[in-house]
């Protein structure tokens, strides 16, 4: 009977274009409600399963973080490494072996404070990789500390009167060290994003994709910013899509 | 066991230094990867790496640093191949942190410090041996570690292949403690066939795809291997894991998973230790040495011996794990240990542990730029069972 149907869990419950690339059995994540990070794991699947690459020879690479978390979750070859390392574990491996294609994934504080060191010099070697950077301008992980992306004045636990420090321009950074494809999306822009991931990965050379994403647990919240969704129409209201940008102009302000 | 690939063995004498050796062992063992940082006195393994390996198919890479080094080499020993990085003092400082992650995630490496004088810049072109102890405990956390101590040129190309067998072997990372008299004294060095020279070759899974657990011991509570690229869709992670490598933090798993990191170490150490004994048996003091203080306690025992003293000499190979047994076993029959050491006494300590009072354990300190005077060894050992019971 076609009510029993509606029951039958295969029927209620088809699966996600996106599960294929997932580590199901280890879902739920971690991640918070409002989260930006899973919308970039979406979009990031789907560049993946349109780019025509054989799965089995793509390695992802984490760092440390809330971000550092989504190698956890992929169904693929993949490395959850030490804060800041990312850069040269996927180095070593990709020298190692030159077949596979090895995508970097982690947090704006993993890979530019810490692991600063690292980014400029693989961009600089232009080292044959893709680095996906989730820039939620804060320390998801431990709590909301500052990070060299928090812009200009905002809190954070660290910086409880304003940050005072100048904030780092990605984009610029990157293209100045070598990247041969720079591009910054945010979470919001899931269409865009996808098609530039997929763009991303098929550069040969360092490419790199900064991705504004709401952290609303430790920053937006705390800046009184609103939550996740807040953040995304805020994405939406103030981005500007200027392809081919001058990166030096590209700097970001604090929003309020 | 299988053999050397005869590509990269340079079969035959050379008058080579101890860096220079450790290179070709390295080579010669099936390192096919090597990432490292200038630092003196390690410099020449790399410099001669970086010559050679074009020839044998190896890829060598500068890093910008040793954190970057300790852990690129992580990333090649995943993608299949076998690996090395080379530092000293300060650098083997820095790389502290990704020897727990190659003992957390059982990734088999070289890494090789050749001991200047320290703390800090110290001495940056003269010997010493104190990172004995930061070799054991310098990660945090626990964790079974392999430390080897070469005493030649020669040594420094045997035991790198033993170093590189002993990493395949039990999946840890191997500490290869030279010093800078080791790295630095140039000696015939012979390099024999290629058939001649066994290498342990990656443990690696067999069975299917999808019976594949990829951190599920075998009999010596060591799991078999994957590499990237081949379609395991492995995961491997620093954080606490169960077997199939995921993500697991609860203490049944923490209890489970760091006892046999330590466990596979400890319950192996028999088969792991190594250690070369001279006069020991019916000895009244027993000389405990490695590296390059076995040969400046040569004179020492001799002259000791020369004026009827019954004197032994322990040298350690393989310094961790150390040789609890056989130190245990000594103690009950000698009166003394004397442990001349390039620190202010790391390894006297273990003696002293194993010795647990049964035998008088007496340091010779230095504090590294140079090696002892010999003299200063003699005394120690003359003056070891005065007090003893
Ligand atoms: C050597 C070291 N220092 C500090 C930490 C603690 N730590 C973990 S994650 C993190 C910051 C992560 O921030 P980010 O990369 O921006 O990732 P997010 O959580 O925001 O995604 C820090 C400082 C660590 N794990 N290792
Ligand atoms: S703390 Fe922030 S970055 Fe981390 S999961 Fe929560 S919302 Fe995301
Ligand atoms: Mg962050």
């Amino acid at each position: 009977m076609v009510e029993e149907q509606l029951f039958d869990e295969e029927v209620a419950a088809p699966a996600n274009p996106i599960e294929s690339l997932l580590r199901m059995d280890r879902i739920p994540h971690i991640w918070c409600p409002g989260c930006g990070i899973g919308t970039t794991v979406n979009c990031f699947i789907r560049a993946l399963q349109t780019s025509g690459l054989n799965l089995d020879k793509v390695a992802v690479v984490s760092g440390i973080g809330c971000t550092g978390r989504v190698a956890g979750y992929l169904d693929l070859d993949s490395f959850h490494t030490t804060h800041g390392r990312a850069i040269p574990f996927a180095t070593g491996l990709k020298l190692a072996n030159p077949e596979l294609k090895v995508v970097v994934y982690s947090g704006d504080g993993d890979l530019t404070a810490i692991g600063g060191n690292h980014f400029i010099h693989a961009a600089r070697r232009n080292v044959d990789m893709t680095v996906i950077l989730v820039n939620n301008m804060i320390y998801g992980m431990t709590g909301g500390q500052v990070a060299p992306t928090t812009p200009l004045n905002a809190t954070a636990s660290t910086t409880p009167h304003g940050n005072f420090e100048q904030t780092f321009n990605l984009p610029f950074l990157a293209e100045s060290c070598g990247a041969v494809y720079v591009a910054r999306w945010t979470a919001s822009h899931v269409r865009h994003l996808t098609k530039s991931i997929k763009e991303a990965l098929g550069k040969k050379g360092f490419s790199f994709v900064e991705i504004l994403a709401p952290c609303p647990t430790l920053f937006s919240r705390r800046n009184k910013l609103g939550d996740g969704l807040d953040q995304m129409e805020y994405y939406q209201e103030h981005a500007e899509i200027r392809h081919g940008a001058d990166t030096k102009t590209v700097g970001m302000d604090f929003q309020s | 066991m299988a053999t050397a690939d005869p590509i990269g063995v340079l079969t035959g004498a050379h008058f080579i230094d101890g860096d220079h050796a450790c290179s070709e062992g390295a080579i010669a063992a099936g390192c096919r990867f090597v990432a490292g940082y200038p630092i003196t006195p390690s410099t020449e393994v790399v410099e001669r790496i970086a010559e050679r390996f074009p020839f044998v198919g190896g890829v060598f890479i500068q890093m910008e640093d040793e954190i970057a080094s300790s852990i690129a080499i992580q990333g090649a020993a995943w993608a299949g191949k076998k690996t090395m990085t080379v530092t000293s003092g300060p650098g083997f400082s820095l790389m502290m942190e990704h020897i727990g992650l190659a003992a957390m995630t059982e990734t088999p490496l070289v890494l090789v410090d050749v001991q200047r004088a320290g703390p800090s810049t110290g001495l940056p072109t003269m010997p010493a041996q104190g990172d004995m102890m930061q070799a054991r405990w310098g990660s945090h956390g626990d964790y079974g570690i392999i430390a080897l101590c070469p005493n030649s040129p020669q040594e420094c190309f045997d035991l790198t292949i033993k170093a590189f067998n002993l990493a395949e072997q039990y999946r840890v990372p191997v500490l290869f403690m030279m010093d800078e008299c080791v790295g630095h004294m140039i000696e015939r060095v012979v390099i024999p066939s290629a058939d001649k020279i066994e290498v342990t070759p990656r443990r690696m899974h067999t069975g299917s795809k999808e019976e594949y657990l990829a951190f599920a011991p075998k009999a010596d509570l060591v799991p078999d291997m994957v590499k990237a690229g081949d379609g395991y869709h492995m995961h491997v992670t620093g954080l606490t894991h169960d077997e199939k490598g995921y993500p697991n933090m609860t203490v049944g798993t923490q209890a489970r998973l760091v006892r046999r990191l330590v466990d596979k170490i400890k319950l192996n150490a028999e088969k792991i230790v190594d250690y070369r004994e001279d006069g020991v048996e019916g000895a009244d003091i027993v000389v405990v040495t490695y590296g390059i203080t076995s040969r400046t306690a040569l004179p020492a025992i001799e002259q000791a011996r020369s004026e009827g003293l019954k004197v032994g000499h322990l040298r350690l190979v393989v310094a961790w794990p150390f040789p609890e047994k056989r130190i245990r076993e000594l103690s009950s029959k000698v009166k003394a240990f004397v442990v001349p050491e390039l620190n202010f006494g790391q390894m006297t300590l273990e003696v002293e542990r194993c010795a647990a009072g049964r035998a008088n354990t007496v340091c010779v300190p230095h504090a590294g730029g140079t090696v002892h005077n010999p003299k200063d060894i003699y005394e120690a050992i003359r003056d070891s069972v005065k007090g003893a019971k």
